[in-house]
């Protein structure tokens, strides 16, 4: 018998910033000088306070005063925003100065009082998923938001069966495809290296989500290295891959438990929550039964798409 | 020696996969897979049997092992997944009703 049974200890989800840095202006756009109507229309005041970000056929609408923050959210979620007149959720954005003088703190999400609360250094939020409202105070970024949209949809979907995962996906020929890694894996090599008949989804934050039997894959805007907003698509995920860099292209068979271990450890999670890490924890050794996992080693060039259809 | 008692942490989500035992626990999100002895352990860890009497019946005659020193394993095995938050170890009996209730929805 050995003196310990515990063959492998690893650091599972991410409960860490999940928030990219790159791709997005920081600088507000100049404010439109509107025609102020004598009456007030509904419709085109809705228009002028408000963004609708549907991500995964979830639409989420943003309400703001600050339309220079608006401006930037329809610039940053190109392809993304919606003209959806029923969102899922909804938040109202403060604009305020910074919250703490350490904007790279940890994120905290915690759930207390039927309400989630999401603390950062730039922002804080709060979400009743029963109203499906909430708010957000944060500086005049798209980053503290990008922050809380990614926490928000991982809470959703983890009660859906689904997941954000580390990895980057495209759709060829009506399938998806996920190519999982940690950074440097090749994630960005491999969706810079997409042919033209490729739907790249993201390089950098995959959505999935069960739907009749599938596991279905869909465009994000949330961006890697590569900086490339998703395309607003959707397919069935027909196989996930994990990257690895080397001589050969090649496709290794992986054992469902190593595939099971690596979802788990590129899957975007951030609460600390009995019920969802339950939840979390079934759908990826759900999503291992149901789409086969592969070890994808590429030398790092476009014929490795040859072995991607 | 007393007996020790040991029990499966409600605050962990656990599965069987291919032969594997992967153990996640929701206190941190770490990710545990237990070799073949320590899912034995995992598996008959029910607050109610003795570890004395898992490691005779379970360990003792799965493995060539003296019961002593499988016994003595199996107690600093028991104590390190306790340590880890998977196991609860007790020299009474453990029922589930004394375990903790976290905030729920």
């Amino acid at each position: 018998m050995e003196a310990s049974g515990i063959r492998g200890i690893d650091a599972a989800l991410d409960v860490g910033r999940a928030c990219c840095r790159n791709g997005s202006s920081l600088v507000p756009e100049p404010q439109a000088e509107g025609v102020q109507s004598p009456v007030p229309v509904l419709s085109t005041e809705a228009d002028q306070v408000s963004v609708v970000i549907d991500v995964g056929r979830m639409p989420i609408r943003v309400n703001s005063t600050h339309p220079g923050f608006l401006g930037i959210l329809r610039d940053r979620y190109t392809g993304f925003v919606s003209a959806s007149g029923e969102p899922a959720i909804e938040f109202k954005v403060e604009i305020v100065e910074p919250l703490t003088d350490d904007p790279d703190a940890d994120v905290e999400v915690a759930y207390s009082g039927r309400r989630w609360n999401i603390l950062r250094g730039d922002f804080r939020a709060e979400w009743e998923p029963a109203t499906r409202r909430g708010w957000i105070r944060q500086t005049a970024s798209p980053y503290a938001i990008d922050s809380v949209l990614r926490i928000v949809h991982s809470l959703v979907l983890a009660k859906q069966g689904g997941f954000l995962l580390h990895s980057a996906s495209a759709i060829r020929n009506g399938k998806a495809f996920l190519f999982m890694g940690v950074s440097g894996a090749g994630k960005t090599t491999i969706s810079s290296l997409a042919p033209a008949n490729v739907a790249l989804l993201t390089d950098e934050i995959s959505y999935v989500r069960p739907q009749n039997e599938q596991y279905i894959a869909f465009g994000t805007p949330f961006t890697g290295e590569l900086a490339k907003v998703g395309v607003n698509v959707s397919a069935p995920i027909a196989a996930a891959y994990l990257l690895c860099k080397g001589p050969e292209n090649r496709i290794d068979p992986v054992e469902r438990g190593e595939a099971a271990r690596a979802l788990l450890a590129n899957t975007l999670f951030f609460a600390n929550d009995q019920e969802l890490v339950q939840a979390v924890f079934d759908s990826a050794l759900h999503f291992v039964e149901k789409v086969p996992v592969s070890k994808l080693t590429f030398v790092p060039d476009a014929r490795v798409w040859e072995f991607i259809a | 020696m007393s007996s020790l008692y040991i029990a499966r942490s409600p605050r962990v989500a656990a599965r069987a996969l291919d032969g594997e035992m992967m153990i996640m626990s929701g206190r941190d999100s770490t990710l545990f897979t237990l070799n073949e002895t320590a899912t034995i352990l995992w598996q008959s860890a029910d607050g109610v049997t003795p570890l004395e009497r898992i490691v005779e019946e379970r360990i003792c005659g799965e493995f060539e092992v003296y019961p002593d020193e499988a016994l003595h394993d199996a107690e600093v095995l028991a104590r390190e997944l306790a340590e880890y938050g998977i196991l609860v170890v007790s020299q009474e009996p453990i029922l589930q009703s004394t375990f903790p209730i976290g905030d729920s929805r």
